[in-house]
């Protein structure tokens, strides 16, 4: 086990440094000079001269990189331009409400995927089983921002039952956040539960065919027993795979639904940086999504061979 | 022959494509078939709610909603073919020279390959879109890198399974060249799996669009694009609600009919992967 986690680690680290190159790049590719392209309309020569000289801009390439990298490795991205506030200050103190939109989502998205998909299985070609394959289409084909836009027309306009654009703090009031963040992770948790659906079908379908469990049938034992404890534990195993995976695909999707809802998320910031072409924070968003989202695949690759032996060939 | 009987009586399928038939015909009669000119302003009509005159209603600038979807049908059909076409050239490239050349190439591919695959695929297109600035081509060539890795996976993986095979050991043995190899009997016998995952990618282009011009980040302002729609739609919910509300619908119905049509060609050219989940 040790050897397979050393294995993916290893792997990971490329990927890694792939990631903060591009993050690196990025600033260098935008048109013209880098220093007026990271200070932007705070720009002055004596401003610029220090940069100059913290970042080694005068040096070449690789040695600017070495440079920069060992500046991110000790925590400091540099500075926002608009508002001047340390870039990892500013993902830090967005990532709690990313982190309980994703927590919301994945909770809806177990809670409407998980039972569609076992009914679907056990009923298949029934009512229900269409009805779910149906779902899970709607779920994959309709953009989520749609959907969100949606619920915002119909709950908060239409009904006036949810509040819409602005957010309350979880140490505010716990009611209150959870009725802002309602909204949003439903309409990711649909999607996420449109796919948690379709794989939970399948994987229980496959299940369902074995032999052990034809064998367990024939000994006499109970439907539910067997439905619920034997062939239900085994099919979990690529569902919590694909709900892993479908975390680090959140963190895109809140891109987005964190914009239409003007909740001040990780996702919101990445935006209003390119927005206000915040060049050092945008890098900063972007290497900090990106790692989490290796660091997310890792965690679930590592999680996935734990409960399933057979993936550590 | 068989494959066709067999996507033909896979019924959601079939719907799925008559609708992408329907939605190609739109697209490409949208001059002819629009009931009004897609930028033409009109003050007296602002904001005006569907009735039979304007069958969906039109929006803040008196635009008809109707023949806006209609042309927007171009916008997103151009995105689909041009993006999913770079995705498609740049992806079959790299995954084929990873996988038929192995060891340090394929290394070095496969990592840059994985690296493209970190970030996730609406930041991606953000970032390149941040970079080569707000038009209609970037957002064509930033869908194209985002889904490039897909297709590269595939190839790669599809080539390494063809290149042990007997054909193509006769042909090395006949002195063929590799690039012969690779263009008259590698990339033939891959081509199934790369026609699902351009389905597949046709809908996701049709929604990265929509997202990115949702976002204000997409095409211009100005373009009659569904995601643009979209975007002004938002502003005016609480006064207009079909401004948002019939792009949507025509968006998830684009995307529907290749996800369905993308799925029962999966099913129809192997059959083994059917219940396969996405």
């Amino acid at each position: 086990m040790a050897q397979y986690i050393l294995k993916r680690v290893l792997i990971a680290i490329p990927v890694l440094i792939g990631i903060s190159i591009i993050a690196f790049f990025l600033i260098r590719l935008v048109p013209g000079d880098t220093v007026t392209a990271m200070l932007g309309a705070h720009y002055s020569e004596e401003r610029a001269e220090t940069l100059r000289a913290a970042y080694g801009l005068d040096r070449s390439i690789i040695a600017q990189y070495g440079i920069w990298a060992s500046h991110v490795l000790q925590g400091d991205f540099g500075y926002s331009y608009f508002t001047g506030q340390p870039v990892l200050e500013a993902i830090l103190q967005r990532l709690p409400v990313t982190l309980q939109l994703t927590a919301m989502s994945i909770i809806i998205a177990i809670l409407v995927g998980l039972p569609l998909g076992v009914l679907a299985a056990l009923h298949r070609t029934s009512v229900i089983d269409y009805l779910a394959s149906f779902t899970g289409l709607i779920g994959v084909s309709v953009p989520h921002f749609w959907m969100g836009t949606l619920m915002i027309l119909f709950f908060s306009l239409y009904l006036g039952w949810l509040p819409s654009g602005s957010f309350v703090g979880i140490a505010e009031s716990l009611i209150d956040n959870l009725r802002h963040l309602i909204m949003p992770a439903a309409a990711l948790g649909i999607y996420v539960g449109a796919v948690v659906t379709r794989m939970t079908r399948s994987s229980m379908l496959e299940v369902l065919g074995q032999e052990y469990i034809k064998m367990s049938r024939a000994k006499g034992t109970p439907r539910r027993h067997l439905i619920y404890v034997h062939a239900l534990k085994n099919a979990l195993i690529p569902v919590i795979t694909i709900i892993g995976i479908q975390m680090g695909y959140l963190l895109a999707g809140q891109v987005v639904m964190e914009q239409v809802f003007a909740l001040p998320g990780v996702g919101r910031l990445a935006i209003q940086s390119i927005a206000n072409r915040d060049y050092i924070l945008m890098q900063g968003t972007i290497l900090f999504i990106g790692t989490a989202f290796v660091l997310i695949n890792l965690l679930v690759d590592i999680l996935y061979a734990l409960i399933n032996p057979q993936v550590r060939y | 022959m068989e494959i066709i009987y067999r996507f033909y009586k896979n019924r959601l399928a079939f719907i799925g494509f008559i609708l992408i038939v329907l939605y190609l015909l739109m697209a490409v009669l949208a001059p002819l078939i629009a009931p009004y000119d897609p930028y033409e302003m009109d003050r007296d009509k602002m904001l005006k709610e569907p009735d039979s005159e304007n069958i969906l209603g039109t929006d803040q600038f008196g635009r008809d909603i109707l023949s806006r979807i209609i042309h927007g049908s171009r916008i997103s059909l151009q995105v689909g073919v041009i993006s999913v076409g770079i995705s498609l050239l740049f992806g079959v490239a790299l995954g084929t020279v990873a996988g038929y050349y192995g060891k340090w190439i394929d290394y070095g591919l496969s990592r840059v390959i994985d690296v493209m695959f970190s970030f996730p695929d609406i930041l991606l297109a953000l970032v390149v879109m941040a970079i080569l600035g707000q038009s209609l081509v970037n957002v064509m060539i930033a869908i194209g890198i985002v889904y490039t890795p897909i297709f590269a996976r595939i190839a790669r993986g599809s080539v390494l399974a063809m290149k042990s095979s007997l054909f193509v050991e006769a042909a090395k043995s006949m002195g063929v060249s590799n690039f012969t190899i690779i263009r008259r009997h590698i990339i033939p016998n891959i081509t199934a799996p790369l026609i699902v995952q351009a389905t597949l990618s046709f809908a996701f282009a049709i929604l990265a669009e929509a997202a990115l011009s949702f976002l204000g980040l997409g095409v211009e302002p100005d373009v009659p694009s569904w995601g643009i729609m979209l975007n002004d739609g938002k502003d005016w919910m609480e006064r207009a609600w079909w401004i948002a509300v019939f792009p949507g619908i025509a968006i998830s119905l684009a995307v529907l009919c290749f996800n369905l049509t993308g799925d029962g060609l999966r099913d129809s050219l192997d059959p083994t992967l059917r219940n396969e989940v996405l």
